[in-house]
């Protein structure tokens, strides 16, 4: 018996709710973050992740008295993402709360700023989101490419590539989201949670695409995640985390239970 | 109502220390102090840390809290964490060679590479995640189940010189020491503030110890 692969919820907050896009569907409500975080908390989530896509900066304020509720009443690592893109809004997060921080696009286009964030605070604190899209035609060996502004940019560089640079540059985590497969409830892509995951030294994350039980297990057991992020199959009490450890661990999964 | 000292030495965040240590035991006061008499009038004291060894080691001795918690480590309850931790070692492997406080007569070392799991996976370096503690009999331990998982964010472990002063053990493959005592001083490689309801636990029993083993 040794370490526990990990569940975590990601709540999407919007002006100081979680919402959930389900693609090519509205954003739905699902309720006020610090009690979705509390009711995750009780059900046994090993972390929590909070995506702050907030469009305007007037309103990023939100997302941080929401961290400094949590944290106040929830001890679980907690992760914030979305909009951080200075050693400011990381040492803010951090001094509300957070534990880990998130950085996706600021990464892409300046990954200096990962390494100057990870010798200011630490690689344990400094979390890399990759959002990758296949490339590769029908046929040809499987590659894919990181895309920015939610998956709509390319930008030409290879996800493995790019994965294995940013731990050079001091990532201590690796939070990886399929575009192709996030909001369509079909599973992970596990060929590309694999080939990141034996790629790079530290934990990765799958995320993207979750519809049931099962593809959690399988982002584990065949895609070599250390840890799978879910939303919508949790905010909707479809499934609790309790529900969801309990059926990755009678898959052989070792879990925090 | 007795006090707790949380030291600040501008090695991370604390508040999230503080927080847990206030709901795990209300009835404390709780401070977070970067001055020395404050630290030596407090009850109990708290050392902290995340980041690298030589930052932390830097900032002690510069403060002159290196001085403050030798001191502490021979008079009242101490409770090291993570970093604070591995910085009452004699020294560690981190940043080429940095040296400790030597409270704990042994080393700090960094996980192998390439280290596999039974089933033949790799090890990620962080260890990262909740994994199982293994106790020796300890009043710190009071009401946690035996092999409770705690959370543990650390690429480095320390590796005491006397088996002895080991108060838990953790497998990443290898067993190593997550939890070191010796009488009034206790050190935990884990995150008791992350680790929900054992951690907090851990906290409320440190925050009413006596100090004796």
């Amino acid at each position: 018996m040794s370490l526990a692969k990990r569940i975590i919820p990601c709540l999407d907050v919007d002006n100081g709710r979680v919402v959930k896009g389900v693609k090519f569907v509205d954003i739905r409500d699902a309720g006020d973050p610090v009690e979705v975080a509390r009711r995750y908390d009780r059900e046994g989530a090993d972390e929590i992740t909070f995506l702050d896509i907030t469009a305007t900066h007037d309103n990023r304020d939100t997302i941080v008295h929401v961290v400094e509720q949590v944290a106040s009443e929830v001890f679980i690592p907690l992760t914030v993402g979305g909009g951080i893109r200075t050693l400011d809004d990381i040492r803010r997060m951090l001094n509300a709360g957070a534990d880990k921080v998130g950085i996706n696009s600021a990464a892409v286009f300046n990954p200096e700023f990962v390494s100057e964030a990870a010798q200011r605070f630490g690689s344990q604190c400094i979390v890399v989101a990759i959002d990758a899209k296949k490339v590769s035609a029908q046929g040809e060996a499987n590659r894919w490419e990181i895309f920015t502004h939610g998956g709509r940019k390319a930008t030409g560089i290879d996800a493995i590539a790019w994965a294995e640079k940013m731990v050079s540059y001091g990532a201590g985590e690796i939070l990886l989201t399929s575009m192709d497969r996030d909001g369509t409830r079909e599973g992970f892509d596990l060929l590309l949670t694999r080939a990141i995951s034996e790629a790079v030294s530290v934990p990765v994350i799958a995320s993207g695409g979750v519809g049931n039980l099962d593809h959690l297990a399988e982002g584990v057991i065949t895609g070599k995640a250390d840890a799978v992020l879910a939303a919508s199959i949790f905010h909707f009490a479809e499934y609790t985390i309790q529900q969801a450890k309990e059926h990755m661990a009678s898959r052989g999964i070792e879990m925090r239970l | 109502m007795s006090t707790v000292a949380v030291i600040d030495y501008g090695m991370g965040n604390l508040h999230s220390i503080a927080k847990a240590l206030q709901h795990a035991a209300p009835d404390v006061d709780v401070q977070i102090v970067t001055d020395a008499q404050q630290i030596l009038h407090a009850d109990r004291v708290v050392f902290p840390g995340v980041g690298a060894m030589r930052d932390c080691m830097q900032a002690l001795n510069q403060s002159g809290l290196s001085d403050v918690i030798r001191d502490v480590a021979k008079t009242k309850p101490l409770l090291g964490i993570c970093l604070g931790m591995q910085a009452l070692l004699s020294d560690s492997e981190e940043n080429g060679s940095t040296l400790g406080l030597d409270i704990f007569s042994g080393h700090v070392l960094r996980f192998a590479e390439a280290l596999s799991d039974s089933e033949g996976n790799k090890l990620k370096i962080p260890h990262m995640g909740w994994n199982q503690v293994h106790q020796r009999p300890h009043p710190l331990w009071d009401k946690i189940p035996q092999d409770s998982r705690f959370y543990f964010v650390h690429s480095y472990y320390a590796k005491p010189n006397e088996t002895s002063v080991i108060a838990a053990t953790t497998d990443y493959p290898n067993a190593f020491a997550c939890a070191l005592s010796h009488q009034n001083v206790f050190a935990v490689q884990f995150h008791p503030e992350k680790s929900q309801t054992v951690g907090l636990q851990l906290l409320n029993n440190f925050l009413h110890w006596d100090g004796q083993s």
